[in-house]
């Protein structure tokens, strides 16, 4: 069932509270809130360095935000370990890939699947029949979600060996494979050519559709504008704009800081 | 016929691990007749040689999952041997009266040796907890410091262990029933309460053990754990982000590790009948780490391999090694280098100091020849041969359960 759009602000999948984030003297994210809605398309933008990806660190545990607060589905997350994050339904891609390189893209999907899977170490020693059917049901499932964003020909193929475009869709399929209710993607058609991204948009809207809200960072303003039902503008850390893709593309502050040189 | 060509297809032809498998076995069953035809006269010293082998191919499998699977680099992998082996002496030997217990103990043998794993992984969790946060080069230092404080430990300890003397007289490990026949010169048999005494039921004993060990590994290897293991290795970060409890998957490592050897230093301590402090320094767990890398980290098969060469070579090719130079010189009939003279000591002792020069020289150009090691997991051989081979496709390994 496709997830209904513009539901009502109450039911809101993430609240970033008054998040800050500073390296030493460097004040990477600087006091952000917003919220992300069940069942929409988010995106962050701005510029190189705005602090998006920090952002990101922060929701999932990589690097806990100095201060303020996270809350995922009406929990608080903030300084959660980034593999309980996950277990609570945050899944994520990296801007610069980061596939297991030297397993299959099976077993990168396969992986993905560890913290939904109850093998114990018994299990496992053992092959216990339990054991054997969870593999099986987590093979097939990795074949199905190597389907789902198109690169079941590479199944038995090593991560690394992928064309680029392909790797960037495999680390979707072993995001989703974490069965994430929130999904971020950080600048996934990086490096795309105008006809993968339309491609890519269009596996994004697929993944909307199975209930999945997407929480997307890009720097191409012009990608975002076509898919997000709401951007946040990031400069500096600062969160500078928020609102519909035609709000924030009127924006004043978004023109200057984002697109100003452009014009 | 569909069956067999499916077999030609994905089967040894595919999968030269598989061939591995069935030479170790295959060998390792005949190596005893092999011997008793070939050998006779010396068969029984052989056995022993080769069932002390199994302990270092025992070790090897331990050290591989920590070290090839998971990726963590152990320095003192020994220590979780000494711990096993007097494990055995404290639970297994009159040796109790001389401690301030006053009181001997005597578990049987089956009992310890998982009472030894239990106690040897339970040291792993206690060193990987605080120090498993460290990355490799800190890490292989802390267990290198590990690996140095244990043995001490138990040298020290000398109220408890006799110190330098260490303990000796152990049990003798004993069977309920065995099967008693010509191979071992007695007539057809089964005995009930046998003692584990002659070589031939060490051997057999150890190469049963072995198997098992084996398909242990091999079924973690291929299941949530291993693939978990292969990802922390690979990238912690990412595999972090995927759901995977980064610290108790390396914890899992070290245990499960600490535990091979723990059992290993049992069934070495009983066979020895003496457990002493000098039997477990640095030279070990750098011995044990050479047969894995050399027989390819991460490959089961391969480090078996490891095992058996680098074993065969210290234990069994040096120390012969001055004499067959001995044999060699005299019989081109160059004896006069055998004599010493003024600083030059006899072609014996001269190759004698220089065996592990030898050995340095076999390790060094086996690993110029062969970095990824004798037998090399897939993976590893990609990782040393990164863009020659940009399309390889590896075969499934479920794909004989699908």
């Amino acid at each position: 069932m496709p997830a209904s759009r513009g539901r009502e602000p109450a039911d809101v999948v993430l609240r970033v509270d008054h998040v800050t984030k500073r390296f030493g003297g460097l004040v990477a994210v600087d006091d952000v809130s917003f919220d992300v809605r069940r069942g929409e398309i988010f995106a962050l933008i701005g510029p190189n360095g705005a602090g998006k990806t920090t952002l990101f660190n922060g929701i999932t545990g990589i690097f806990p935000p100095t201060s303020g607060s996270v809350v995922f589905q009406e929990r608080e997350i903030t300084g959660a370990k980034p593999h309980q994050v996950a277990a609570l339904g945050i899944a994520r891609t990296f801007q610069n890939i980061r596939l297991f390189e030297y397993m299959s893209a099976l077993d990168n999907v396969r992986l993905g699947q560890h913290c939904r899977m109850h093998a114990k170490l018994w299990d496992s020693l053992f092959k216990t029949p339990a054991e054997r059917r969870e593999e099986q049901e987590v093979t097939e499932r990795a074949m199905e979600l190597l389907k789902f964003v198109d690169i079941e020909r590479y199944t038995h193929t090593y991560a690394r060996n992928l064309p680029y475009g392909s790797q960037r869709r495999l680390e979707i399929a072993r995001a989703l494979a974490t069965r994430p209710s929130l999904l971020l993607l950080d600048e996934p058609a990086a490096g795309f050519t105008p006809q993968e991204k339309v491609e890519l948009m269009g596996l994004v809207h697929k993944i909307v559709e199975n209930g999945i809200t997407i929480f997307l960072i890009e720097h191409d303003m012009r990608v975002v504008m076509g898919v997000c039902d709401r951007i946040v503008v990031l400069d500096h850390g600062e969160k500078i704009a928020e609102g519909t893709p035609e709000q924030v593309r009127s924006d004043q502050r978004v023109i200057e800081a984002y697109l100003g040189k452009q014009h | 016929m569909s069956a067999i060509r499916q077999f030609w297809r994905t089967g040894p032809r595919r999968d030269p691990n598989t061939i591995a498998y069935i030479v170790l076995i295959v060998c390792g069953a005949l190596l005893p007749a092999f011997l008793q035809v070939f050998l006779s006269g010396t068969s029984t010293f052989w056995l022993t040689v080769f069932g002390d082998m199994g302990v270092y191919i025992l070790l090897a499998i331990g050290l591989n999952v920590v070290v090839g699977l998971a990726g963590l680099l152990d320095l003192g992998y020994a220590a979780f041997f000494a711990i096993g082996a007097y494990t055995y002496a404290m639970l297994a030997s009159e040796h109790g009266v001389v401690t301030p217990l006053h009181q001997a103990i005597h578990v049987p043998f089956w009992i310890v040796l998982l009472v030894a794993m239990f106690v040897a992984a339970s040291f792993g969790v206690i060193l990987g907890a605080p120090t498993l946060r460290l990355r490799g080069d800190y890490l292989a230092i802390v267990t290198l410091g590990f690996g140095e404080i244990v043995p001490r430990v138990f040298k020290n300890a000398a109220v408890w262990t006799s110190g330098a003397n260490g303990v000796s007289a152990l049990d003798i490990p004993s069977l309920p029933a065995w099967i008693q026949g010509p191979w071992s010169g007695d007539p057809f048999a089964i005995v009930q309460d046998f003692k584990i005494l002659a070589p031939l039921a060490y051997y057999v004993i150890m190469f049963i053990l072995l198997i098992l060990c084996v398909i242990l590994v091999r079924n973690l290897h291929r299941s949530r754990l291993g693939r978990a293991w292969m990802a922390v290795r690979e990238d912690e970060v990412a595999a972090a982000a995927m759901g995977v409890n980064t610290v108790a998957t390396k914890l899992y490592a070290f245990a499960i590790g600490a535990a091979f050897s723990g059992f290993a230093g049992t069934y070495y301590a009983a066979k020895l009948s003496l457990v002493s402090p000098e039997n477990f320094g640095f030279s070990v767990s750098i011995t044990i780490l050479v047969m894995v890398v050399l027989g390819g980290m991460g490959n089961i098969p391969g480090v078996i391999t490891g095992s058996i060469v680098i074993y065969s070579v210290i234990f069994i090719l040096l120390p012969q090694l001055p004499d067959y130079a001995t044999g060699l010189v005299q019989s081109v009939g160059l004896s006069g280098l055998t004599q010493s003279s003024g600083d030059y000591p006899g072609i014996g002792e001269f190759i004698s100091r220089l065996k592990f020069l030898v050995f340095g020289l076999i390790l060094v150009v086996t690993m110029l020849l062969r970095p990824q090691g004798l037998l090399p997991s897939r993976q590893r051989e990609q990782e040393l041969t990164k863009g020659v081979h940009e399309d390889t496709t590896i075969v499934d390994v479920t794909a004989e359960t699908a």
